[in-house]
């Protein structure tokens, strides 16, 4: 539905996206996912032809961008980064122009923007300047907007920043519930749990180019095993805690020297993290938290690119516990 | 559809959408019919005195409608700047619209504001003693006259939106060039009292002709002391201000439309 080959796009002498390659099969949910800059955006505007690229194919439901931009127009429903929405016009007005402008009759568009506000469960404020909404509720208006034509493509870009959680859940839905009619959609987000949650595949990109690509288990499995966290009291101790860490788990661990943190794969995790909670009082070196934590995306993420991306929402920390500095591990493990 | 028509619905489309912002913004409107006010009130008492009193009233009304209209461009500067801020232009461009209609909906509101300055700025004359003394035929050429030159400077603030692409930088690029454009010009005072280069640029300037025009078809004569208007584009003012406005819009509404179809936002 989506195909993209050796896409490039220069601003200036910064390279945006420097052969990108992506696939989007019909029905399928692409989730685009990485830091500030990658090129997530830029590649959502050549995708809808509001960018023209400096080389490569991009074909979207069988048209060109640069070939044929108005058929790419008609099968694509875009929502862009800020919610755009008319603030002076009532929700309702501001889906009855956008079916007028995909060239509905008035009577047409009048029917689909009150079962869009409906569906998006916007019937209450149909009638209320968008300028008065919420967050969450101009993004679902957004959202809606996208979808008046019916588009058999939906191409959603950082669908939840700058929502709270409320709003963050309230979208989610939303794009489920679109994403179980058989719509094709490609999602860009900077969170991983929002890739994880909605899409079907993800692609990572960093400097323009897709560094990975996978299901969610099949990049988590990249990463490995489990992983052992420990958060040291003193800094100097990060050195030695790493050092018994490697020669417990035979991996090199990550060392992150602002927190006093030493994270390290290992393939038996619930044993390791006793042995290594036992070596770690032995050297005498305080620990203030230890867990055991499945990998998450940020794992993915910083093995790929070697750095950590905008802080997701949240991890899937199986657990934790020490408050006694080194004396009483407590360990849960679930 | 053929795609003239498609064009001129979506146009309607998007101009209808333009004047509900206008109405939901009142505050907006305050300045199209404050400035006006103010301008016809300063002139006519603060410098109208010295340069001819109620003659000079009467000669002020085509001026002040000429630069009121001008003005006027700042307007479709800053809403399509905005639209472009907000991300409204990005929706409007992935839609499979006319290329056109999104400036062309704009200019065409902002007509629709342009006749509420003109109706003020007349109100205001009639109250401090203009009256058209030709008749209502030219009367009405006078006006589809000013509304081409509104409609032509308009898209001289569609370039300006889409060129400085924020709405602080379309604010004051969409202002500055106003004044010169405005005061050197045959408006306000008698373009023969300027020195050498001003003078042929106010005889050549537009605004010159859209005034000289005006006074012409509403039957206003200059006040004694001012030197009559001569040269070509005096003596030929209606054919010269058309000119200028075609001339306007057929330089400036496809430079517009290939810096919309181009844009992208920052």
């Amino acid at each position: 539905m989506i195909r993209v080959r050796g896409l490039c796009k220069n601003f200036g002498a910064f390279r945006a996206l420097d052969e990108l390659n992506l696939d989007v099969l019909p029905g399928q949910v692409l989730g685009l996912l990485g830091p500030n800059g990658a090129g997530k955006t830029t590649t959502v505007r050549v995708l809808t032809t509001l960018l023209a690229p400096d080389a490569g194919e991009v074909t979207v439901a069988g048209h060109s961008v640069i070939s044929d931009p108005d058929s790419v127009r008609r099968s694509i429903g875009l929502s862009g980064q800020y919610a755009a929405v008319d603030e002076k016009l009532t929700g309702y007005e501001n889906l009855v122009m956008v079916g007028r402008l995909y060239g509905m009759n008035r009577k047409t568009s009048a029917a689909r923007a009150t079962e869009l506000l409906d569906e998006f469960r916007l019937s209450d404020v149909a009638g209320k300047r968008s300028g008065a909404y919420s967050g969450g509720m101009r993004r679902r208006l957004d959202l809606a907007g996208a979808m008046v034509a019916r588009p058999p493509v939906v191409v959603l870009d950082e669908p939840t920043t700058g929502l709270d959680p409320r709003g963050r859940l309230d979208t989610w839905a939303v794009i489920s519930s679109l994403v179980g009619n058989g719509t094709t959609v490609l999602l860009t987000t900077q969170y991983l749990e929002e890739a994880d949650q909605l899409a079907d595949n993800i692609a990572v990109i960093d400097a323009g180019r897709v560094i990975a690509e996978g299901t969610a288990s099949e990049l988590k499995s990249r990463v490995g095993s489990e992983r052992i966290d420990v958060v040291l009291a003193q800094q100097d101790s990060v050195d030695s805690a790493a050092a018994i860490l490697y020669r417990i788990a035979g991996a090199a661990p990550e060392i992150d020297r602002q927190t006093s943190k030493v994270s390290v794969a290992a393939p038996d995790g619930h044993h390791m993290l006793v042995r290594a909670l036992g070596e770690l009082e032995i050297a005498q070196l305080q620990v203030v938290e230890a867990a055991l934590r499945r990998p998450t995306l940020d794992d993915v993420f910083l093995q790929l690119t070697g750095q950590r991306p905008k802080a997701a929402p949240a991890s899937n920390t199986t657990d934790v516990t020490s408050t006694g500095l080194g004396q009483d591990q407590e360990v849960l493990l679930s | 559809m053929s795609s003239l028509s498609a064009a001129l619905r979506d146009s309607s489309v998007i101009a209808g959408r333009n004047l509900r912002n206008v109405i939901r913004t009142p505050g907006a409107m305050v300045t199209s019919v404050a400035q006006p006010i103010m301008f016809v009130l300063l002139l006519a008492f603060v410098f109208g005195g010295t340069l001819g009193g109620a003659e000079y009233r009467t000669f002020l009304i085509g001026g002040i409608l000429a630069q009121t209209l001008t003005f006027n461009a700042s307007f479709t500067a800053v809403y399509l700047a905005k639209d472009l801020q907000l991300g409204l232009i990005d929706r409007f461009r992935s839609l499979p619209m006319s290329r056109g209609a999104v400036i062309l909906g704009r200019s065409s509101a902002d007509l629709v504001t342009s006749l509420l300055s003109i109706a003020v700025t007349l109100l205001c004359g009639l109250a401090i003693g203009w009256r058209m003394t030709n008749g209502l035929g030219p009367a009405l050429i006078a006006m589809g006259l000013l509304l081409l030159f509104t409609f032509a400077v308009s898209w001289v603030g569609a370039v300006i939106a889409l060129t400085a692409r924020s709405v602080e930088v379309a604010q004051s690029l969409g202002l500055i060039w106003l004044f010169p454009v405005t005061f050197i010009s045959g408006a306000f005072v008698s373009v023969q009292s300027m020195p050498g280069p001003l003078r042929t640029f106010a005889e050549w300037n537009p605004v010159t002709a859209v005034a000289t025009s005006v006074r012409e078809l509403f039957g206003n004569a200059e006040p004694q002391g001012f030197a009559p208007p001569s040269g070509w584009p005096a003596d030929n003012a209606l054919l010269y201000a058309v000119l200028c406005c075609v001339s306007i819009i057929a330089i400036f509404a496809p430079l517009a439309i290939s810096q919309y179809v181009r844009i992208s936002k920052r």
